[in-house]
Protein backbone atom coordinates (compact mmCIF):
# COMPACT_ATOMS: atom_id res chain seq x y z
CA UNK A 1 0.00 0.00 0.00
CA UNK A 2 1.56 3.32 -1.29
CA UNK A 3 1.37 5.99 1.47
CA UNK A 4 -0.69 7.76 -0.25
CA UNK A 5 -3.70 4.93 -0.21
CA UNK A 6 -3.52 5.23 3.38
CA UNK A 7 -6.53 7.70 3.97
CA UNK A 8 -8.35 5.95 1.10
CA UNK A 9 -8.04 2.94 3.92
CA UNK A 10 -9.05 4.99 6.25
CA UNK A 11 -12.14 6.13 4.55
CA UNK A 12 -13.16 2.87 3.49
CA UNK A 13 -13.27 1.70 6.99
CA UNK A 14 -15.03 4.65 7.84
CA UNK A 15 -17.86 4.23 4.96
CA UNK A 16 -18.16 0.59 6.17
CA UNK A 17 -18.93 1.70 10.11
CA UNK A 18 -15.65 -0.75 11.01
CA UNK A 19 -15.54 -0.16 14.49
CA UNK A 20 -12.81 -2.95 15.05
CA UNK A 21 -10.64 -4.92 12.74
CA UNK A 22 -7.85 -7.53 13.07
CA UNK A 23 -5.67 -9.30 11.11
CA UNK A 24 -2.97 -11.85 12.30
CA UNK A 25 -2.07 -14.64 14.46
CA UNK A 26 -5.63 -15.18 17.25
CA UNK A 27 -4.77 -15.64 21.02
CA UNK A 28 -6.57 -15.80 24.07
CA UNK A 29 -5.26 -11.88 25.08
CA UNK A 30 -6.52 -10.81 21.81
CA UNK A 31 -9.48 -12.01 22.64
CA UNK A 32 -9.37 -10.71 25.98
CA UNK A 33 -8.12 -7.19 24.32
CA UNK A 34 -11.05 -6.67 21.88
CA UNK A 35 -13.76 -7.83 24.26
CA UNK A 36 -12.84 -5.33 26.19
CA UNK A 37 -12.36 -2.44 23.36
CA UNK A 38 -15.76 -3.37 22.08
CA UNK A 39 -17.45 -3.24 25.73
CA UNK A 40 -15.82 0.19 25.73
CA UNK A 41 -17.31 1.41 22.77
CA UNK A 42 -20.56 -0.67 23.23
CA UNK A 43 -20.79 1.72 26.53
CA UNK A 44 -21.06 5.16 24.98
CA UNK A 45 -23.44 3.90 22.59
CA UNK A 46 -26.40 2.78 24.44
CA UNK A 47 -26.97 -0.26 23.53
CA UNK A 48 -29.61 -2.73 24.97
CA UNK A 49 -27.71 -5.41 27.51
CA UNK A 50 -29.74 -7.51 25.55
CA UNK A 51 -28.00 -6.68 22.51
CA UNK A 52 -24.78 -6.34 24.52
CA UNK A 53 -24.61 -9.72 25.69
CA UNK A 54 -25.64 -11.26 22.49
CA UNK A 55 -22.68 -9.33 20.72
CA UNK A 56 -20.20 -10.72 23.02
CA UNK A 57 -21.38 -14.00 23.12
CA UNK A 58 -21.14 -13.95 19.22
CA UNK A 59 -18.21 -12.50 19.49
CA UNK A 60 -16.36 -15.10 22.17
CA UNK A 61 -17.89 -17.96 19.55
CA UNK A 62 -16.65 -16.56 16.60
CA UNK A 63 -13.18 -15.72 17.97
CA UNK A 64 -13.12 -19.25 20.01
CA UNK A 65 -14.38 -21.37 16.68
CA UNK A 66 -11.64 -19.37 14.83
CA UNK A 67 -8.76 -20.15 17.68
CA UNK A 68 -9.98 -23.84 17.32
CA UNK A 69 -9.85 -24.18 13.40
CA UNK A 70 -6.72 -22.72 13.33
CA UNK A 71 -5.05 -24.92 15.86
CA UNK A 72 -5.80 -28.00 13.69
CA UNK A 73 -3.63 -26.19 10.74
CA UNK A 74 -0.76 -28.10 10.94
CA UNK A 75 2.24 -25.85 10.40
CA UNK A 76 4.88 -27.30 8.63
CA UNK A 77 6.35 -25.07 6.62
CA UNK A 78 6.61 -21.11 6.40
CA UNK A 79 3.42 -20.97 4.15
CA UNK A 80 1.02 -22.41 6.91
CA UNK A 81 2.65 -20.60 9.63
CA UNK A 82 1.01 -17.64 7.74
CA UNK A 83 -2.81 -19.65 7.62
CA UNK A 84 -3.07 -19.30 11.06
CA UNK A 85 -3.27 -15.85 10.63
CA UNK A 86 -7.26 -14.61 10.62
CA UNK A 87 -9.31 -11.73 10.25
CA UNK A 88 -12.01 -10.24 12.05
CA UNK A 89 -14.08 -7.25 11.42
CA UNK A 90 -16.88 -5.58 13.46
CA UNK A 91 -19.15 -3.25 11.88
CA UNK A 92 -21.75 -1.22 13.74
CA UNK A 93 -24.43 0.94 12.05
CA UNK A 94 -28.07 2.09 13.20
CA UNK A 95 -28.65 -0.41 16.06
CA UNK A 96 -27.16 -3.08 13.68
CA UNK A 97 -23.92 -5.34 14.61
CA UNK A 98 -22.12 -7.42 11.91
CA UNK A 99 -19.68 -9.72 12.77
CA UNK A 100 -17.21 -11.27 10.08
CA UNK A 101 -14.68 -13.33 10.22
CA UNK A 102 -12.02 -14.76 7.88
CA UNK A 103 -9.74 -17.66 8.11
CA UNK A 104 -8.39 -20.76 6.88
CA UNK A 105 -9.68 -23.76 6.48
CA UNK A 106 -8.36 -27.37 5.56
CA UNK A 107 -10.33 -28.61 1.95
CA UNK A 108 -10.86 -31.78 3.91
CA UNK A 109 -12.69 -29.98 6.51
CA UNK A 110 -15.35 -28.15 3.92
CA UNK A 111 -17.67 -30.92 3.78
CA UNK A 112 -18.51 -30.90 7.40
CA UNK A 113 -18.43 -27.51 7.98
CA UNK A 114 -20.33 -26.87 4.99
CA UNK A 115 -23.21 -29.32 5.86
CA UNK A 116 -22.90 -27.99 9.73
CA UNK A 117 -23.64 -24.68 8.33
CA UNK A 118 -26.54 -25.76 6.07
CA UNK A 119 -28.19 -27.51 8.77
CA UNK A 120 -28.11 -24.19 11.32
CA UNK A 121 -29.63 -22.62 8.37
CA UNK A 122 -32.59 -24.30 7.77
CA UNK A 123 -33.75 -24.62 11.21
CA UNK A 124 -35.95 -22.05 13.22
CA UNK A 125 -35.65 -20.97 16.70
CA UNK A 126 -37.61 -23.79 18.00
CA UNK A 127 -35.49 -26.66 15.87
CA UNK A 128 -32.08 -24.83 16.73
CA UNK A 129 -33.04 -24.78 20.50
CA UNK A 130 -33.59 -28.57 19.67
CA UNK A 131 -30.81 -29.45 18.18
CA UNK A 132 -28.56 -27.56 20.85
CA UNK A 133 -30.09 -29.32 23.92
CA UNK A 134 -29.62 -32.94 21.88
CA UNK A 135 -26.01 -31.72 21.09
CA UNK A 136 -25.58 -30.37 24.74
CA UNK A 137 -26.46 -34.02 26.42
CA UNK A 138 -25.43 -36.66 23.27
CA UNK A 139 -22.01 -35.34 21.35
CA UNK A 140 -18.59 -35.96 23.03
CA UNK A 141 -16.32 -32.82 22.98
CA UNK A 142 -12.57 -32.95 21.80
CA UNK A 143 -9.63 -32.15 24.35
CA UNK A 144 -10.26 -28.43 24.83
CA UNK A 145 -14.03 -28.64 25.51
CA UNK A 146 -15.21 -27.26 22.54
CA UNK A 147 -18.54 -29.02 21.87
CA UNK A 148 -19.44 -29.11 17.89
CA UNK A 149 -22.18 -26.30 19.77
CA UNK A 150 -20.28 -22.85 18.13
CA UNK A 151 -22.53 -22.47 15.35
CA UNK A 152 -25.73 -23.47 16.86
CA UNK A 153 -25.47 -21.17 19.55
CA UNK A 154 -23.85 -18.60 17.27
CA UNK A 155 -27.30 -18.87 15.01
CA UNK A 156 -29.52 -18.57 17.73
CA UNK A 157 -27.99 -15.76 19.49
CA UNK A 158 -28.06 -13.90 16.32
CA UNK A 159 -31.79 -14.34 15.26
CA UNK A 160 -31.03 -14.29 11.72
CA UNK A 161 -29.44 -16.57 8.58
CA UNK A 162 -25.37 -17.31 8.82
CA UNK A 163 -24.30 -15.73 5.78
CA UNK A 164 -20.99 -17.38 4.52
CA UNK A 165 -18.51 -18.42 1.71
CA UNK A 166 -15.77 -20.17 1.05
CA UNK A 167 -13.49 -19.80 -1.37
CA UNK A 168 -10.43 -22.12 -2.41
CA UNK A 169 -7.31 -20.73 -2.24
CA UNK A 170 -4.98 -23.99 -2.87
CA UNK A 171 -5.12 -27.44 -3.73
CA UNK A 172 -5.91 -28.05 0.38
CA UNK A 173 -6.73 -24.80 2.03
CA UNK A 174 -9.57 -22.40 1.34
CA UNK A 175 -10.82 -19.25 3.12
CA UNK A 176 -14.01 -19.58 5.18
CA UNK A 177 -15.76 -16.15 5.32
CA UNK A 178 -18.54 -16.09 7.78
CA UNK A 179 -20.32 -12.92 8.68
CA UNK A 180 -23.61 -12.97 11.50
CA UNK A 181 -25.82 -9.95 12.10
CA UNK A 182 -27.08 -8.93 15.23
CA UNK A 183 -29.97 -6.38 14.70
CA UNK B 1 -13.47 -22.97 48.12
CA UNK B 2 -13.04 -19.65 46.91
CA UNK B 3 -11.80 -18.46 43.06
CA UNK B 4 -12.06 -14.97 42.55
CA UNK B 5 -13.93 -14.09 39.32
CA UNK B 6 -11.83 -13.05 35.82
CA UNK B 7 -12.93 -10.98 32.77
CA UNK B 8 -13.38 -14.55 31.38
CA UNK B 9 -14.39 -16.51 34.44
CA UNK B 10 -17.01 -16.31 37.20
CA UNK B 11 -16.21 -15.86 40.82
CA UNK B 12 -16.90 -19.29 42.66
CA UNK B 13 -17.55 -19.75 46.48
CA UNK B 14 -18.67 -23.08 47.21
CA UNK B 15 -19.13 -23.46 51.11
CA UNK B 16 -19.23 -26.93 52.40
CA UNK B 17 -20.16 -25.35 55.79
CA UNK B 18 -23.85 -24.83 54.48
CA UNK B 19 -24.24 -26.63 51.48
CA UNK B 20 -24.39 -23.40 49.39
CA UNK B 21 -22.28 -23.43 46.08
CA UNK B 22 -22.78 -20.47 43.93
CA UNK B 23 -21.04 -19.48 40.39
CA UNK B 24 -21.39 -15.98 39.44
CA UNK B 25 -20.16 -13.75 36.68
CA UNK B 26 -18.83 -14.58 33.00
CA UNK B 27 -17.67 -17.87 32.46
CA UNK B 28 -16.25 -17.64 28.27
CA UNK B 29 -12.27 -19.47 29.08
CA UNK B 30 -10.77 -21.11 25.91
CA UNK B 31 -10.37 -23.68 27.76
CA UNK B 32 -13.02 -24.32 30.44
CA UNK B 33 -12.10 -28.08 30.79
CA UNK B 34 -9.09 -26.60 32.78
CA UNK B 35 -11.48 -23.94 34.49
CA UNK B 36 -14.03 -26.61 35.69
CA UNK B 37 -11.62 -29.40 36.96
CA UNK B 38 -11.09 -28.18 40.25
CA UNK B 39 -15.13 -27.87 40.95
CA UNK B 40 -15.62 -31.03 40.09
CA UNK B 41 -12.78 -32.11 41.97
CA UNK B 42 -14.33 -30.45 45.05
CA UNK B 43 -17.69 -31.83 44.35
CA UNK B 44 -16.61 -35.29 44.14
CA UNK B 45 -15.56 -34.45 47.63
CA UNK B 46 -18.52 -32.66 48.91
CA UNK B 47 -20.30 -35.56 47.00
CA UNK B 48 -19.22 -38.33 49.80
CA UNK B 49 -20.33 -36.63 53.08
CA UNK B 50 -22.95 -33.64 51.66
CA UNK B 51 -25.63 -30.94 53.58
CA UNK B 52 -28.79 -32.76 53.80
CA UNK B 53 -29.87 -30.02 51.55
CA UNK B 54 -27.74 -28.05 49.15
CA UNK B 55 -28.05 -25.15 47.26
CA UNK B 56 -26.98 -23.98 43.52
CA UNK B 57 -26.92 -20.27 42.26
CA UNK B 58 -26.23 -20.00 38.97
CA UNK B 59 -25.79 -16.31 38.80
CA UNK B 60 -24.02 -16.61 35.30
CA UNK B 61 -23.55 -13.50 33.39
CA UNK B 62 -23.50 -15.19 30.16
CA UNK B 63 -21.42 -18.56 29.03
CA UNK B 64 -19.61 -20.16 25.86
CA UNK B 65 -20.61 -23.24 24.55
CA UNK B 66 -17.15 -24.93 25.98
CA UNK B 67 -18.56 -23.94 29.51
CA UNK B 68 -21.79 -25.63 28.80
CA UNK B 69 -20.90 -29.05 28.56
CA UNK B 70 -18.74 -28.13 31.42
CA UNK B 71 -22.00 -27.17 33.64
CA UNK B 72 -23.84 -29.87 32.06
CA UNK B 73 -21.04 -32.25 34.13
CA UNK B 74 -21.33 -30.16 37.18
CA UNK B 75 -25.19 -31.22 37.15
CA UNK B 76 -24.68 -34.70 36.54
CA UNK B 77 -22.66 -35.14 39.77
CA UNK B 78 -25.14 -32.78 41.88
CA UNK B 79 -27.89 -35.44 40.55
CA UNK B 80 -25.72 -37.86 42.16
CA UNK B 81 -25.81 -36.42 45.27
CA UNK B 82 -29.53 -35.74 45.03
CA UNK B 83 -30.36 -39.49 44.30
CA UNK B 84 -28.57 -40.15 47.30
CA UNK B 85 -31.21 -38.97 49.75
CA UNK B 86 -30.02 -35.63 50.44
CA UNK B 87 -32.00 -32.45 48.30
CA UNK B 88 -30.18 -30.27 45.80
CA UNK B 89 -32.11 -27.28 44.43
CA UNK B 90 -30.85 -25.12 41.75
CA UNK B 91 -31.41 -21.58 41.56
CA UNK B 92 -30.39 -20.06 38.02
CA UNK B 93 -30.80 -16.41 38.12
CA UNK B 94 -31.25 -14.05 34.93
CA UNK B 95 -31.67 -10.38 34.73
CA UNK B 96 -35.02 -8.68 33.33
CA UNK B 97 -34.85 -8.95 29.48
CA UNK B 98 -31.98 -11.43 29.00
CA UNK B 99 -34.41 -14.06 27.72
CA UNK B 100 -31.28 -15.99 26.07
CA UNK B 101 -30.13 -16.72 29.86
CA UNK B 102 -33.74 -17.24 30.68
CA UNK B 103 -33.49 -20.23 28.33
CA UNK B 104 -29.85 -21.39 29.00
CA UNK B 105 -31.82 -21.83 32.47
CA UNK B 106 -34.63 -23.75 30.88
CA UNK B 107 -32.02 -26.12 28.69
CA UNK B 108 -30.91 -26.96 31.84
CA UNK B 109 -33.77 -27.34 33.87
CA UNK B 110 -35.15 -29.99 30.55
CA UNK B 111 -31.69 -32.22 30.47
CA UNK B 112 -31.03 -32.82 33.72
CA UNK B 113 -33.02 -33.93 36.57
CA UNK B 114 -32.18 -31.33 39.37
CA UNK B 115 -35.37 -29.22 40.85
CA UNK B 116 -34.67 -25.97 39.28
CA UNK B 117 -36.07 -22.48 40.09
CA UNK B 118 -35.21 -19.86 37.33
CA UNK B 119 -35.44 -16.22 38.78
CA UNK B 120 -35.72 -13.24 37.50
CA UNK B 121 -33.58 -10.08 39.47
CA UNK B 122 -33.37 -6.72 37.70
CA UNK B 123 -29.20 -6.67 38.40
CA UNK B 124 -27.01 -10.21 38.89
Amino acid sequence: MAISDVYDFYKKMEDENIILSFKGTFSEDLLTSILHIVEAKMGGMQIEPKKRKRVFNVLVECFQNLYHHIEEIEASDDELEQQKSALIIVKFKAGVFRITTGNFVRNDQIEELRAKLEIVNELNEDGLRELYRTKLQNECRTMKGTAGLGLIDIARKSKNKLDYEIINVTESISFFCLSVVID
Amino acid sequence: MIIEGSAKTPSIHFDSETGILMLKGRSIPENSIEFYKPLNDWLDQYASSPKPATVVDMKLEYFNTSSSKCILDFFKKLEKVNNNGNSVNVNWYFETDDEDMEEAGEDYEAIVGLPFKIIEVDEI
